[in-house]
């Protein structure tokens, strides 16, 4: 048996998965894979500094706007109707950690909500330890038309990862008066 | 025979017969549902209405006009039959005198076309015409001839009808309830969408409006902006109608056969074949399928123009189904020879065994229905060996636990490689039993009896937290499956083919 095979619970499928990443202000990546029957699962990135220094969160908050929490997301059916529909920088949820700074997960593609993770409200840890599996944020679906472009523009994982390492070269370059863009 | 025509129907068959109706049609609209009725010659009910209305005790002369529809006698006409039209002429306005010609001898003709059936029910019912009919590349051993009429001839029988039932019977009105039920069907659909209500009727010679209820769905109260509606349409189509200047002509005469359905059950060896067709965007992702290699030599062998294939579950394409194989039934769609003797089915059978190695078929039979493969689904059992990688180094008691796992429920979210086309939704499944076999410290080899409908991929490696709980919780590391095997399908249906 040829076993070339990582941790991701996808690779079963013999159908293709494509991830793609969006690299966002102060780092705050995110992830997009991309089921090939164009479902997509909305995680942070590893570079996400949620998931960095050791974190523990303190709270994960759907309720985004005084009319809107993502909790309320009702499908029904098999077009699924009654989802959210989501543009790009439609926020998912405002996750704060012990420091008290709050990050704004977006929906980073256009498409109708179908779930929310409910499993990291009971054990946000979950979003620590497994960020691209059961630690995800949601679930969009495109629509039909867009399946095939919802993701254009986002990095490949080369693209994401000379971002990361021209971050980290940049870094110990030493500080400048202006700290750098992320 | 003697017709079984009640008191009430005598005028009712007279008004009919002066409307220009065939003998055949009055018999529908006295709702005469005795077939013998029909099937005899139509010249004898003719005859018989013909004898009917005239038994009337204070009636003894001849309704001429009555006659004349009947038995042209006297004056003998015969209506110039005139193939190229086949509209009714239902235009008050401009209404078609049909042209006679004088022809000597009195004699029973049923060349009159009926107003309502367009000689449907005169001509077309006859022995010969139906004779003509057989001579198609069928076989077959019975032959119906049934005959539906379009909704414009529904629209010409509902004046008539009506128009019968009101002038005679004004104050009957389990009469105008039949008499709309008949073919309120239409009439409703068509102009009410769907809503049943009261209608408005214009007598065309008395000149006063009629309303009645329809009883179909209860009484309604009356809807008035039918009326006006209404009134357009009973001045467009006048009652009763204009006698048409020739027959209905077949243009063309379609035969169909019953759909006959093959039962039996497959195995599927490959790893590469879908159970039906993989087509995206018009391309066809995967050669051949598992319902297209059932279905090649039989479409041929019934000379059937199509199919419908059902089976009791699927499999995905990368799983072998093994053991006795699923359940499967196909419709064969108008097949032209559709009788075949065991012996012939057992030889269809090594033909599809023979034309692929990646299926095998057996117990194949001709079954009258689709059978009970769909029914109760969730109490069938399905027995799975699955091969697992763990991410974690593991040894042999490692799992050993697993084997005395019983009646483990599950709950599983839509699985998201499905979500784009089902319902979201949480499914409780159960894991009846399990069985392992350790191969090496990141393979085992994995036996289940679950629930029927309980996804299995899943279950091994979680579905992105979906499915709880999943073999990853339980071995407390990640997992995944690497191939997965149907191992039983346990549904009795359809019955073993002694080989």
């Amino acid at each position: 048996l040829a076993l070339t095979l990582s941790s991701c619970s996808f690779t079963s499928n013999r159908r293709t998965q494509t991830r793609v990443y969006i690299k966002g202000k102060n780092c705050e990546d995110q992830c997009v894979l991309q089921h090939s029957n164009r479902i997509c699962v909305i995680t942070l990135a590893e570079s996400h500094p949620i998931l960095q220094n050791g974190n523990t969160i303190k709270s994960i908050n759907y309720q985004i706007s005084a009319g809107c929490s993502r909790l309320q997301n009702k499908v029904s059916g098999k077009s699924k109707r009654g989802g959210q529909f989501l543009t790009e920088l439609a926020p998912l949820c405002r996750i704060t950690c012990t420091e008290g700074v709050e990050y704004t997960i977006y929906s980073c593609i256009r498409g109708r909500l179908l779930e929310v993770n409910e499993g990291i409200l009971e054990r946000p840890e979950l979003l620590l330890e497994k960020p691209s599996t059961e630690g995800y944020i949601a679930v969009i679906l495109p629509k039909l038309e867009e399946s095939k472009t919802v993701t254009n523009g986002l990095l490949s994982r080369e693209e994401y990862e000379n971002i990361l390492s021209k971050r980290t070269s940049s870094t110990q370059q030493g500080p400048k008066t202006e700290p750098e863009p992320c | 025979m003697m017709l079984p025509l009640k008191e009430n129907d005598r005028p009712i068959v007279k008004k009919l017969l002066e409307a220009g109706c065939c003998a055949r049609c009055v018999l529908r609209f006295c709702f005469l549902e005795v077939q013998s009725a029909y099937r005899q010659p139509y010249e004898d009910t003719a005859k018989e209405l013909l004898a009917f209305i005239n038994d009337e005790e204070t009636n003894v002369t001849k309704d001429s006009a009555v006659q004349d529809q009947l038995t042209k006698d006297p004056p003998s006409k015969k209506i110039k039959l005139d193939t190229a039209k086949t509209d009714v002429q239902a235009e008050g306005d401009s209404a078609l005198v049909p042209t006679v010609t004088e022809e000597g001898g009195a004699r029973l003709v049923k060349s009159d076309v009926c107003v309502v059936c367009l000689g449907v029910l005169q001509e077309f019912c006859d022995e010969a015409y139906a004779t003509k009919v057989c001579f198609f590349p069928f076989h077959y051993y019975n032959l119906y001839l049934f005959y539906s009429f379009s909704p414009l001839l529904c629209y010409v029988q509902f004046i008539i009808t009506t128009l019968s039932y009101l002038k005679i019977s004004k104050g009957d009105w389990l009469h105008y309830d039949q008499g709309i039920q008949y073919q309120s069907k239409v009439w409703t659909h068509l102009l009410i969408q769907g809503r049943p209500c009261c209608f408005a009727f214009l007598d065309c010679s008395e000149k006063s409006l009629i309303l009645w209820l329809n009883s179909f769905e209860g009484a309604h109260a009356p809807n008035f902006v039918l009326l006006p509606f209404l009134l357009f349409f009973f001045r467009k189509f006048p009652c009763p109608p204009t006698r048409p200047a020739s027959k209905c002509v077949a243009q063309d005469v379609q035969c169909l056969h019953v759909s006959v359905f093959v039962a039996g059950r497959y195995n599927k060896f490959s790893r590469t074949l879908p159970q039906t067709p993989w087509v995206i965007d018009g391309e066809r992702r995967m050669e051949s399928s598992v319902e297209e290699l059932i279905a090649a030599p039989l479409l041929s062998s019934f000379r059937a123009k199509g199919f419908n294939f059902s089976s009791s579950g699927r499999e995905d394409v990368d799983v072998r189904t093994l053991g006795n194989g699923r359940p499967f039934a196909l419709e064969l769609l108008n097949p032209h020879r559709a009788r075949f003797n065991k012996a012939e089915i057992r030889q269809l059978q090594e033909t599809i065994n023979q034309s692929s190695d990646k299926i095998r078929v057996r117990d194949l039979q001709i079954v009258n229905a689709m059978g009970h493969m769909k029914e109760g689904e969730e109490d069938k059992t399905k027995s799975y060996s699955a091969l697992i990688w763990t991410q974690k180094a593991i040894d042999k008691d490692d799992i050993t636990f697993l084997e005395e796992t019983k009646e483990l429920k599950l709950a599983q979210k839509t699985p998201l490689r499905v979500l784009h086309r089902r319902p979201l939704t949480v499914r409780e499944r159960v894991i009846h039993t399990m069985s392992t076999r350790f191969l090496d410290a990141h393979h085992f080899h994995l036996v289940l009896r679950t629930q029927a409908g309980t996804y299995i991929k899943e279950f091994v490696h979680g579905d992105f937290g979906r499915t709880k709980p999943n073999l990853c919780d339980l071995l407390k590391t990640d997992t995944d499956i690497l191939e997965l095997d149907v191992e039983s399908v346990d549904v009795d249906w359809p019955p073993p083919v002694p080989e």
